[in-house]
């Protein structure tokens, strides 16, 4: 209910408002575009590699949860910038 | 305002409010998790003594130890390292225990969503990792090292053309991306799972309410529900990732590339 409310609220007012949200949304789904392609490959690549050699798996996970962690950051600056912009 | 029973509006994602002595929520949970983290720690230690660990205080808090000493200190800086486990292990279990109010019910707000607390933090890890590198290779060598990586064999113009590229890049990538990014995965990450949870819930509640939409509420419910269980995996990988990206910067700082 509350969430609905504020979807109508927001389409009530003004519409620069409208061309906001939408800026907002190309912000993020461009910024997730190349993460996106990063993690699949990072997590890819650790699970070929643990299937070859499983006794090295659990150093190979270490390695994996950073690269996630670094391909991450460029996706999240996405998200905090379509916060960052306002109207 | 302490209980997380209402919805906030959206807004309160950048107006933060206050309560009486600018202690609001945040402020709470953050006292929670010093709370926590200190008691486990404490309890847990009391029986130096003891050879073999007894009673769930001393086991818990000699277990934590063990996976932070084998899985963040000695996958990335080895036994050089061992120095930095109380503040890595403090740092892990200051986060998780911060995070995993997100799930909490009754609170089910991650005190990390709020970037107040995670820059600070950055900003500690920031000046130990410059510190340490100060120290180790002394300040002209660790500014080379960090700024101008070896490049190996490569005619001098090369070289000339790649460190004009690639100079500044390390020189931002080091000293200013490193702790702005140690923030923002953690504040963004956490914010992002808690925005999650609110909109399948705000949205379960509005689906309830209307007439005809209630056959796809249990959809929208359980949904929140497995997001819920995911939110305690990203609670717990949040402070990890937090602890063992501070070892590898002190790591790097501490063994530079050769």
């Amino acid at each position: 209910m509350v969430l609905l409310h504020f979807l109508l609220a927001q389409a009530a007012s003004d519409p620069t408002k409208g061309l906001t949200a939408i800026g907002r949304g190309i912000v993020y789904g461009a910024a997730a575009i190349g993460p996106g392609i990063g993690i699949g490959l990072v997590v890819g690549n650790a699970i070929t590699a643990m299937a070859r050699q499983p006794e090295s798996a659990g150093t190979v996970r270490t390695t994996m949860f950073l690269g996630i962690a670094f391909t991450e950051a460029l996706a999240l600056f996405g998200f905090v910038l379509a916060f960052i912009i306002s109207g | 305002m302490i209980l997380g029973v209402d919805v906030p509006p959206v807004s309160h994602v950048t107006i933060w409010g206050s309560g009486p002595l600018g202690i609001n929520k945040t402020a709470v949970i953050y006292i929670f998790a010093l709370v926590m983290t200190a008691v486990v720690f404490w309890l847990g230690t009391r029986k130096k003594d003891a050879l073999v660990p007894s009673g769930l205080m001393q086991n818990t808090a000699e277990s934590s130890i063990g996976f932070v000493r084998n899985q963040i200190i000695m996958q990335t800086m080895g036994v050089d390292g061992l120095g930095y486990l109380p503040y890595l292990t403090t740092l892990f279990f200051f986060i998780f225990f911060s995070n995993i109010t997100e799930i909490l019910p009754g609170v089910q707000f991650p005190a990390n969503a709020r970037f107040g607390i995670p820059l600070v933090l950055a900003l500690v890890t920031w000046i130990i990792f410059n510190d340490v590198g100060i120290a180790r290779q002394g300040p002209g060598h660790y500014f080379v090292n960090s700024v101008f990586p070896p490049l190996g064999d490569m005619p001098l113009v090369g070289k000339i053309l790649m460190y004009a590229l690639l100079a500044p890049i390390e020189f931002l990538s080091t000293f200013i991306i490193r702790p702005f990014s140690l923030m923002v995965r953690l504040f963004a990450n956490m914010l992002a799972g808690h925005l999650i949870l609110t909109t399948f819930a705000a949205l379960t509640a509005a689906l309830w309410a209307a007439k005809i939409t209630v056959i796809i509420a249990p959809l929208s419910f359980a949904l929140l529900v497995a997001m819920t269980g995911f939110e305690v995996l990203v609670s717990f990988l949040q402070a990890f990732i937090f602890a063992i990206l501070t070892a590898v910067y002190i790591d790097i700082s501490m063994h530079p590339a050769h």
